[in-house]
């Protein structure tokens, strides 16, 4: 009898922790780990197509640049960004830049204003309003700019690197390490990624009703 | 008598600075040293920069923490991730528009990876981000959001 009630205890406690760890999990959202599949997604180019995952699955992956107008660190690396998309697009790996900010916080992350800042600086690669920010949800991304690499495997994407750039956004002629061309290149060589995750300072993304 | 009194008031508060304070440039080391150092001070430290809109309205929180009385063992310390070549043009002036008197450093370690994670794992890079920190007893809170003075306030008073 007395055994039973210490059983009956336990699964009462294991199921108790299993539901609170349950709900810390739900209610933190970290985005994808690197290891991950992505959700398909379609957001609206500045030309006013709709882009996403699907319309890339000829190439060998993907690297995915949330980006935004206002953000001073974004603009940084806006020549950067045009030199990946130069360099790899060929290799199988394009650029495709996601502006993710809410534009009633910053006007110059307007869809208008992105249209202006594209063909202004002459973007080689996609630039798409997150409008309903899900997709930097789902990814997990808090700031501009902040990359993922992304390796096709059948028609599935999965995430190679999580993190910056580089290791300069204030002086492209002294940086030492190129953490997306480094990531790239070890995908391109069918190698591992050897560094996965880096951090950086970035322009905290401004989120809806909050 | 009253005539000093209301020029030494005159003196210390009606009047606005003319110049700028000096903002000191630093690795981070000198972050890692204060730090590292075990003086029995609650430090609130916050990354911001001129250009990142969020700080920008949240910095008079900090300025007004530092000044509110009930809070004498807290130090407040703003440290600026504005580039370095913008500390003349822009970083000055704008602290001088401000009249932001509380000690500012501009942190000149654009190898973010390297130190990110020192000052706090949970951290993503994204400003504004605030450590609360004493480092006698090694209590540390991290925040990465912005603060209204209430908040603010109730944090520092709670972290003590």
């Amino acid at each position: 009898m007395r055994n039973t009630y210490i059983v009956g205890l336990i699964a009462i406690l294991a199921v108790l922790i299993a539901s609170t760890s349950h709900q810390t999990r739900a209610q933190s959202p970290k985005g994808y780990s690197v290891g991950e599949a992505i959700a398909s997604f379609s957001l609206k180019n500045v030309d006013g197509r709709m882009i996403g995952p699907a319309n890339y699955q000829g190439q060998k992956g993907l690297i995915v640049v949330f980006s935004s107008n206002h953000c001073p660190f974004s603009k940084a690396y806006e020549d950067r960004v045009q030199e990946l998309n130069r360099r790899y697009s060929s290799q199988g790996f394009p650029v495709v830049a996601i502006m993710p900010n809410d534009p009633s916080a910053y006007e110059e992350d307007s869809y208008e204003q992105m249209k202006t800042r594209a063909s202004e600086k002459n973007f080689s690669y996609p630039y798409l309003l997150d409008e309903s920010q899900s997709v930097a949800k789902a990814f997990g991304a808090s700031r501009t700019p902040h990359v993922y690499v992304l390796k096709r495997s059948g028609d599935r994407f999965t995430v190679e690197y999580i993190g910056a750039i580089d290791d300069n956004p204030q002086d492209a002629s002294g940086v030492q390490r190129r953490y997306v061309e480094e990531a790239v290149n070890n995908l391109l060589a069918g190698r591992p990624v050897a560094v996965t995750t880096t951090k950086a300072i970035g322009c905290a993304i401004k989120w809806k009703n909050m | 008598m009253k005539l000093a009194v209301a020029i030494v008031l005159l003196g210390f508060g009606l009047t606005t600075p003319t110049t700028a304070q000096s903002v000191q440039v630093v690795k981070f080391d000198t972050l890692q040293q204060l730090l590292n150092r075990p003086t029995d001070t609650t430090y609130v430290i916050n990354f911001w920069a001129t250009w990142c809109k969020p700080c920008v309205s949240e910095l008079q929180h900090f300025e007004q923490l530092s000044q509110d009385v009930q809070l004498q063992n807290v130090k407040v310390l703003l440290v600026s991730m504005d580039f370095a070549k913008d500390l003349v043009n822009r970083v000055q002036p704008f602290l001088l528009r401000k009249e932001i008197t509380v000690p500012v450093w501009l942190l000149d370690d654009t190898n973010y990876n390297s130190w990110i994670d020192r000052i706090d794992d949970s951290w993503t890079g994204a400003i504004p981000a605030t450590l609360m920190i004493n480092p006698l007893t090694r209590k540390k809170k991290f925040f990465e959001q912005e603060f209204t003075y209430e908040a603010l306030y109730d944090e520092v008073s709670e972290f003590d």
